[in-house]
């Protein structure tokens, strides 16, 4: 599988076994002639190599570093569209008026914590899903794994739409439904209020991207040899021993990864929070900051320092992440 | 024996009912709402009413005065969702190609640059862009909505077609040679058969984010002209400001969940592989 020689110069060379060993750089045990003709078609190897992947290269940085470069610029003046003439150069200004502001840090904290909330929750319920579409009899396994990517396929703004009107106070069901519980009853207005709309934004993310996560994990568990669970067993382990001594530690790999995915994925978090509250009461996340400050209100300058501080706080966190956890991502995703 | 596999059975029949509640749920719950008419939507419960079941929100938005709005906004996101998929999924497949089978310096590079890629707040890009299509004239249109689009679609395309074609034994293509074929029908015969699957599982996985894309979609549209259908539902009004457009906006939600669901049911077994070895493959 690891033989990528081209197929017309086989007969020159035979094929080498085990991995293939970048021999670009010379080789001094060969024979002068074998030499030319192994770096010839090297260069040939890496030139087509690049041929075909640099399109795909090319677009990828032209999309992305270009527009951070050019948010980069642009942060760095006082610049509004509805007054063009008065673009100005303010060096850092927008940023110290950004990190002065409230706004800005209620923001921070309001994604930080759905943040971390989320991707908890969603670890402990990824998890468990796994565990049941990973034991379940063959039967009903397809029909698991066909239900728990319905939600993975649905739009974030139907979810969102869902999951609003739901609780919503004119439309919804759920106040009637849960009249019981204490703190609930018909006029309680789950969007008019931080802590409950949180919840709700919270939960529609929860929902939506949890089958992500356990679907990461249900191949975590099946890269976890049978024997080793099995020794458990037969040795006495409970199945909570089992899990904990046994199963997790050997899919690490894969927890590591859906929770640092996840939690860059859900540090984004925009789509619910614009349909539910649009940043009312306390909801207001980072993007949502970003989008109002760039879009709404055309103050490209300060839209600008929020997007590149953003920015900068996703480098954080994966940096905090492979620091902390030694996540090895191109590894762990299979690169080589 | 018996008493032991009969809980069982039962145990995980609970567990399977659950896990379908969890996920299905929610779509039950926006079904029912889109068969609901105006009076019967501040009932507070969760079907229709008996007997006031109505399909005038669908009627609304497919042949009447929210027509305009809905079927547009659903032609510019098929439209776009499927050329930005199209080009991505071209691209990556040559890119993934490199990577699986060639030896060239830099591999490692563009793999990183398409997690960093995969990782980036949308919302760092569209500042910039949003400043720089009003400039350039690519502002609300459908060129300006797939180019950004490649952003979302090309690092996962790249990634999960890279751990397809990592898994195909390509000396079946020497074999073919060997056996008399040339270089393109070996190729052809033996190679493009095995790749086909992971290059169709990942059109299908990138066409469902350029199909949830919300950011880029109201950040870089104004009209109908582009506006593709999660931000024309997150921008729906309704009929008259007399009317609330909770019935369209569930029907028009339930009609762009149904491709969806069906690409799920049909091809779930791949879309499962193709998300799980781009992801995790040790």
């Amino acid at each position: 599988m690891t033989s990528a020689i081209p197929a017309k110069t086989t007969t020159a060379s035979p094929a080498e076994p085990g991995p293939r060993l970048d021999t670009g750089r010379g080789n001094g045990t060969k024979s002068g002639r074998a030499r030319k003709q192994y770096s010839d078609r090297t260069r040939a190897e890496r030139r087509l190599g690049w041929i075909l992947a640099g399109p795909a290269f090319v677009i990828m940085l032209l999309v992305t570093l270009y527009p951070i470069l050019q948010a980069i610029y642009e942060s760095l003046f006082r610049f509004r569209l509805t007054a063009p003439d008065e673009r100005a150069f303010v060096g850092i200004e927008n940023y110290i008026v950004i990190l002065s502001d409230p706004v800005w840090w209620s923001g921070l904290w309001t994604t930080v914590f759905i943040t971390v909330v989320t991707v908890l929750v969603e670890l402990v319920l990824g998890f468990a899903l796994a565990l049941v579409m990973h034991k379940a009899l063959k039967s009903v396994r397809g029909l698991l794994r066909t239900a728990i990517l319905v939600p993975y396929g649905i739009i974030t703004v139907v979810s969102a739409f869902a999951w609003f009107y739901a609780f919503d106070i004119n439309s919804g069901y759920v106040n009637s439904w849960f009249a019981w519980l204490p703190g609930i009853d018909e006029n309680l207005n789950w969007f008019a209020q931080g802590p409950t709309a949180l919840f709700v934004i919270m939960a529609s993310e929860i929902w939506k991207t949890t089958p992500f996560i356990s679907l990461l994990l249900l191949a975590g568990l099946a890269q976890v040899p049978d024997e080793l669970s099995e020794a458990a067993k037969v040795d006495g382990a409970t199945w909570w021993e089992q899990m904990r001594k046994v199963i997790v530690p050997n899919m690490k790999a894969a927890i590591m990864v859906a929770v640092l995915f996840r939690a860059l994925d859900a540090f984004r978090i925009f789509d619910n929070v614009f349909i539910m509250t649009n940043g009312a009461y306390g909801t207001e996340v980072l993007s949502l900051l970003a989008y109002r400050q760039s879009i709404s209100r055309l103050e490209i300058g300060l839209g600008s320092a929020v997007s590149v501080l953003l920015f900068l706080c996703v480098l954080l966190i994966c940096f905090v992440a492979i620091k902390l956890f030694k996540v090895d991502l191109a590894g762990t995703q299979g690169g080589k | 024996m018996t008493n032991t596999s009969t809980r069982n059975k039962v145990l995980w029949a609970v567990a399977t009912i659950l896990v379908l509640v969890y996920a299905l749920f929610p779509v039950a719950s926006i079904l029912a709402t889109s068969f609901k008419s105006p009076s019967d939507l501040t009932s507070g419960k969760f079907l229709p009413s008996s007997g006031t079941a109505t399909t005038s929100n669908y009627e609304q938005i497919l042949v009447g005065d929210a027509q305009g709005l809905f079927l547009s906004a659903l032609r510019n996101s098929i439209g776009i969702s499927l050329i930005a998929t199209f080009i991505a999924v071209v691209l990556a497949t040559l890119c993934a190609y490199a990577i699986a089978r060639l030896d060239f310096p830099g591999k490692k590079l563009i793999l990183t640059t398409a997690l960093a890629v995969s990782i980036f707040p949308v919302i760092s890009i569209v500042t910039p862009l949003f400043n720089l299509w009003r400039t350039i004239g690519l502002y609300d249109t459908w060129l300006g909505l797939i180019i950004p689009y490649l952003s979302l679609t090309l690092p996962i395309s790249i990634w999960t077609l890279a751990a397809f074609f990592r898994q195909i034994p390509w000396e079946l293509e020497q074999a073919a040679q060997v056996d008399g074929a040339t270089t393109w029908q070996a190729f052809r015969k033996a190679i493009v058969p095995l790749a086909l699957p992971g290059v169709f599982t990942t059109a299908i996985i990138a066409f469902f984010i350029a199909w949830n894309d919300f950011v880029y979609g109201i950040s870089l549209t104004s009209t109908e002209a582009a506006r593709p259908v999660p931000a024309a539902l997150a921008f729906f009004t309704g009929a008259s400001q007399f009317e609330s457009p909770t019935g369209a906006i569930s029907a028009a939600a339930i009609i762009v969940t149904i491709p969806v669901v069906l690409l799920v049911l049909l091809f779930q077994r791949q879309i499962v592989s193709g998300l799980t070895s781009g992801a995790v493959k040790g």
